[in-house]
C-alpha cells in the first residue's frame, strides 16, 4: 500500500529519538511492579492475614475508588498487585498516548513532518509508525513486567494476564491518541484530550467500583480501564476480557485513519477560531502573558481538584461505615478509633493531593524552559522586561496556582465532609489539612526553578526528584528503608492533618528551603546565557 | 557623537565552538549598517550579545552608550529586535502579539501599527499557529517597527517574505533611516544589503574581515571585463593582475585588478577592440572573494592590516 511507504524509516527515527526514554520507562515500570508485588507478598505470609487485609480493602470506599476491589481473598498475587498493577497500567497508558501525539501531531505542528512528508513518505505512514512504536512499547512493557513477576515467584497465569493487560491498555490509549491527534491542530490539546479520556475512564471505573453496593457497578463497564480491571489477574484470570480492549482499539484506529485520510496536512477537524485584532488592556505584562498561556491548564486542574475534593469529602462517612465489618473493627481500633480513622483517611487523600499539586507546580515552572527552547523567551527579553521579571511570571503562576488549587480542594472536601458528619468545624480542619501540603509542594517547585536557572539542559532533574520523593513515600516503608533516607522527601515532613499533630517548624523550614531554591534558580538564570 | 554600537575584540565560545573571535563592529547613529556573512558566521550571536541574552567571554560591547549586559531594561526601551527564528505563542493572535511586545517595550505608535498592518497586508485576527512563515515574519516586523525606538536590530528580517513584501520592508526601513533611526541589519542576502545599507561589515568565522561603504569596497575591488577583439589577444595570459582569463577565439573574459586596469586596456586596444563590457563586481563576487578559496587569504590579510 503506497500510503504506508516510509513507515519503517519513521519507526526507526522514532526509536532513535526515544532510545533512552523507552528502555528506562520499561525497566522502571517492570521493576516497580515486580518489586512492589514481591514486597507486598512478604507482608502477608498466611492465608488468614491475607483474608483480613482483603476484607478491609474491599470495604473501604476510598481504596475501592482508587484501586478497585480484590476478587480472591486468599490469592497472594491479587493482594500483591491490586495497587501497583493499576498504577503501572495507567502509567503505561499515559506513555503510550504521549508517544503517539509526540510522533504525529507534535511533529506536524513544528513543521518537521512537512520536511519528512516531502520525501518518500506515504500519507498514513507517520500515524502507522507512531502506533507501531506505542503499541510495540506497550507489548514489550507488558512482556517484561509479566516475566519479572514470574521471576519473583508469583503464579505464571496471573502474571501473564497482568502483562497482556498492560499491553492491551497501552494499545487502546495509543489508538485514542491517534484519534485526538486528528481532531486538533495543537499537540498540547491532542494529548490533553487523550489524557482526559483516560482520566474519565479511570473516574467511571472508580465510581463503578466504589458504588457497587448502590447498584452502580455497571458504570465500570463503560470504561476501558474498567475492562482492564475485569481481567481479575490472580483471581479469575479472565484474559478474554482483553479482546474487548483490542476491539475498542481497532475501532478507534479505523476512525482515526478515516479522519487522517480526509484532512489536509497540519489541519485539524475542529475549526480554528479567529481572535481579537488588539490585545486586551490587561495583556501588557509578563505575568499577564504567563497567565494567558497557563489559564486553560489551570482551569482544568481546578475542576479536577474541586471534583476530587467532593469525592474525598463525601467518602468520609463511608469510611466510618466499614466499622460494621467485624474483621475491620479490630484492625481499626488498633489505629485509634472512629474519628481518627476518618481523619486519617482525609489526611492520606490530602497527602496524595500534595503530590498532584507538585505536578502542577512543576509543569508551570517548566514552561519557562519550554518557552526558552522554543525561542519565545528571546523576543520577551529583547523588550524592557528583566530576566527576573520574566522568570518570576511563571514561578508566580506555580506558587499562587498551587495555593489556590489547595484551597479549592480543601474547601470542597471540607464542606462535603462537614455535611457528612454534621460538624461545621470539620471545614476548617480539612482546609488547614490541605494548606499544610503547600510548603512541600513549593520545595518541589523550587527544585524545578533551581534546575531551570542552574542546569537548564538537565531540567528533567525536577521530575526525577518528584518521582523519587513519591517512591520514597509510597514504598520506602515497604522496603524498610532507613528513616533518614525517607526524610529526604519534603512530603515526609508535612504534618498529617486532620487528626495528626500540627507543628509549625517543618512548615517554616520547608518554606525557607523552597525560597532558597527559587532564589538560587533565579540568580543562576540572571547570570547564564539565554537560548 | 558616540556611535550607536561599538564592539571591540568581542569573543564568545559555545563549548569548543568559537562563535565570535575578536569581532569588531561600529554602527554610526542614523545609518543602516549591514552585517553580512554566511550562515554560521556569528551574526545572530553578535545580536544576542548586544541584547544581553548572551554574556561575552572577552572584549567590549557598547550599545546606545550603555552596557548591553548590565543596562538591559533602560537600553531595551530604546531598541526593537526582530529575531532570526520567529516563533510566536500559538494561541495568541498576531494583533495580540504586536500589542504585547510593544507594551513590554514601553508603548507603540498606534498610527504606525495600523499603517504597517495595511502595508504588509497582515490579518491580525488569526491565531499565530495558523500563520505561514512569511506571516509570522510580518508579525515580528510590525511588532518591532511600530515602536518609536532609536535602534533596530534585525536578524535576517526578510526570510520568508515574498518580493512584494520585501519591497515594502525596504521602503519602511529607508523611511525610518530618513527619520534618523539607526538600523543594524544582519543578513546573508547580498541584494538586500546592497539595496539598503549605508555601510557594511563583512564577517566570517566570528571575525570582521572587511568594513566600509559599498563605494569603498567597489573601489578596492577588481573589475569584470568581457571584450571582442579584432585579432587573437596577446600577452594577457602572462600579465599580472589578470584573473580567471577565458579566451574563445577573439572573445575574452577576465577579472582585472583595479591598479592593472590601465595596462590591460592598453594591451586590448593594441590588438583592436570591437566591443567592450566592464562592470563593477556585484556583492556576490565580493563575497566569493572573501569566502571562496580564490584570494580569500590575501583579502583577509588586507582587511586586517587596513
Amino acid at each position: 500500500m503506497s500510503s504506508l511507504v516510509g513507515t519503517g524509516a519513521l519507526v526507526r527515527l522514532a526509536l532513535r529519538r526515544d532510545r533512552i526514554l523507552l528502555p528506562v520507562f520499561i525497566v522502571i515500570v517492570a521493576a516497580m511492579v515486580a518489586a512492589s508485588a514481591y514486597a507486598t507478598a512478604e507482608l502477608y505470609p498466611t492465608a488468614e492475614s491475607r483474608a483480613t487485609a482483603v476484607a478491609v480493602i474491599n470495604t473501604a470506599t476510598s481504596t475501592l475508588a482508587m484501586f478497585g476491589p480484590i476478587h480472591d481473598e486468599t490469592s497472594l498475587g491479587a493482594l500483591a498487585t491490586f495497587k501497583i498493577g493499576i498504577m503501572g497500567a495507567i502509567a503505561l497508558a499515559v506513555l503510550s498516548l504521549i508517544l503517539v501525539v509526540r510522533h504525529t501531531r507534535a511533529e506536524e505542528e513544528t513543521g518537521r513532518l512537512e520536511m519528512l512528508g516531502a520525501t518518500v513518505v506515504g500519507r498514513q505512514a507517520p500515524l502507522t509508525a507512531a502506533l507501531l512504536v506505542a503499541g510495540g512499547t506497550s507489548i514489550v512493557t507488558g512482556l517484561v513486567t509479566g516475566i519479572s513477576m514470574i521471576a519473583v515467584g508469583l503464579p505464571a497465569g496471573g502474571s501473564v494476564v497482568i502483562g497482556l493487560g498492560f499491553a492491551c491498555l497501552g494499545i487502546a490509549f495509543a489508538a485514542v491518541a491517534a484519534l485526538t491527534a486528528q481532531l486538533t491542530k495543537s499537540a498540547r490539546t491532542a494529548s490533553g484530550m487523550a489524557g482526559g479520556v483516560l482520566g474519565f475512564s479511570y473516574l467511571l471505573r472508580a465510581i463503578g467500583d466504589a458504588s457497587a453496593g448502590n447498584g452502580l457497578a455497571w458504570v465500570s463497564w463503560l470504561s476501558p480501564v474498567g475492562w482492564w480491571q475485569k481481567t481479575r489477574p490472580f483471581a479469575s484470570d479472565r484474559w478474554w476480557m482483553l479482546a474487548l480492549l483490542l476491539v475498542f482499539a481497532l475501532a478507534v484506529c479505523v476512525v482515526a485513519y478515516m479522519l487522517a485520510a480526509r484532512r489536509d496536512f497540519a489541519a485539524g477537524l475542529l475549526p480554528e477560531r479567529r481572535g481579537p485584532a488588539f490585545a486586551s488592556k490587561s495583556l501588557g505584562t509578563p505575568l499577564a502573558l504567563a497567565w494567558r498561556l497557563q489559564r486553560g491548564t489551570f482551569a482544568a486542574w481546578a475542576v479536577i481538584f474541586v471534583l476530587a475534593g467532593l469525592v474525598v469529602g463525601g467518602l468520609t462517612s463511608s469510611v466510618d461505615d466499614f466499622l460494621t465489618s467485624p474483621q475491620a473493627l479490630e484492625f481499626i481500633e488498633k489505629l485509634g478509633g472512629v474519628q481518627s480513622i476518618s481523619d486519617a483517611f482525609l489526611a492520606v487523600e490530602l497527602g496524595f493531593m500534595g503530590v498532584f499539586l507538585s505536578i502542577f507546580g512543576m509543569q508551570a515552572v517548566l514552561r519557562l524552559r519550554s518557552e526558552e527552547s522554543a525561542m519565545r523567551a528571546e523576543p520577551m527579553l529583547a523588550t524592557a522586561v528583566s530576566r527576573i521579571t520574566w522568570a518570576l511570571s511563571h514561578v508566580t503562576i506555580a506558587v499562587v496556582g498551587t495555593a489556590v488549587l489547595a484551597l479549592l480542594m480543601g474547601l470542597s472536601a471540607g464542606a462535603t465532609s462537614a455535611a457528612q458528619i454534621g460538624d461545621s468545624g470539620q471545614l476548617g480542619r480539612v482546609v488547614v489539612g490541605a494548606l499544610v501540603q503547600l510548603p512541600a509542594v513549593w520545595v518541589v517547585t523550587g527544585i524545578a526553578v533551581a534546575a531551570f536557572g542552574l542546569a537548564p539542559k538537565q531540567i528533567v532533574i525536577g521530575w526525577i526528584a518528584l518521582v523519587g520523593f513519591v517512591l520514597l513515600g509510597e514504598f520506602g516503608a515497604l522496603f524498610s528503608l532507613n528513616q533518614t533516607v525517607m526524610d529526604i522527601s519534603p512530603f515526609a515532613h508535612t504534618p498529617r492533618l486532620p487528626g495528626g499533630e500540627f507543628s509549625l517548624v517543618p512548615l517554616v523550614a520547608l518554606t525557607a528551603i523552597a525560597a532558597g531554591l527559587m532564589a538560587a534558580g533565579l540568580g543562576g538564570f540572571r547570570r547564564r546565557d539565554v537560548g | 557623537m558616540e556611535a550607536a554600537i561599538t564592539i571591540e575584540k568581542l569573543s564568545k565560545s559555545f563549548g569548543s565552538t568559537k562563535a565570535l573571535d575578536e569581532l569588531d563592529l561600529e554602527v554610526r547613529v542614523g545609518e543602516i549598517h549591514g552585517l553580512l556573512g554566511p550562515n554560521g558566521a556569528g551574526k545572530s550571536t553578535c545580536l544576542r550579545v548586544l541584547l544581553g541574552l548572551l554574556r561575552a567571554d572577552a572584549g567590549t560591547a557598547r550599545l546606545l552608550g550603555g552596557d548591553p549586559w548590565r543596562d538591559v531594561e533602560q537600553l531595551h526601551r530604546r531598541l526593537a529586535y526582530v529575531p532570526g527564528d520567529v516563533t510566536l505563542w500559538p494561541t495568541l493572535t498576531g494583533g495580540e502579539v504586536i500589542d504585547l511586545l510593544g507594551r513590554l517595550r514601553g508603548g507603540l505608535n498606534e498610527k504606525r501599527r495600523a499603517d504597517l498592518l495595511k502595508r504588509f497586508d497582515l490579518d491580525p485576527t488569526k491565531k499565530a499557529r495558523a500563520y505561514s512563515k512569511g506571516n509570522r515574519q510580518k508579525v515580528a516586523l510590525i511588532a518591532a517597527l511600530s515602536s518609536d525606538v532609536e535602534l533596530l536590530l534585525l536578524d535576517e528580517p526578510t526570510a520568508g517574505l515574498d518580493p512584494l513584501m520585501d519591497a515594502v520592508f525596504r521602503e519602511v526601513i529607508t523611511e525610518l533611516r530618513d527619520q534618523g533611526r539607526t538600523t543594524l541589519l544582519a543578513s546573508h542576502i547580498l541584494s538586500e544589503v546592497e539595496a539598503l545599507a549605508d555601510r557594511v561589515s563583512i564577517i566570517r568565522d566570528g571575525r570582521t574581515v572587511d568594513v566600509g561603504s559599498l563605494a569603498d569596497m567597489r573601489h578596492l575591488a577588481r573589475v569584470s571585463i568581457s571584450a571582442d577583439l579584432v585579432g587573437a589577444p596577446d600577452g594577457l595570459t602572462t600579465m599580472p593582475g589578470v584573473h580567471n582569463l577565458k579566451v574563445d577565439g577573439t572573445h575574452v573574459e577576465f577579472i582585472a585588478d583595479p591598479d592593472s586596469l590601465d595596462k590591460v586596456l592598453m594591451t586590448l586596444s593594441s590588438v583592436g577592440v570591437t566591443s567592450l563590457k566592464s562592470q563593477p563586481p556585484s556583492l556576490e563576487e565580493l563575497f566569493m572573494r572573501h569566502y571562496g578559496e580564490d584570494g580569500a587569504t590575501t583579502r583577509v590579510e588586507e582587511a586586517v592590516t587596513r
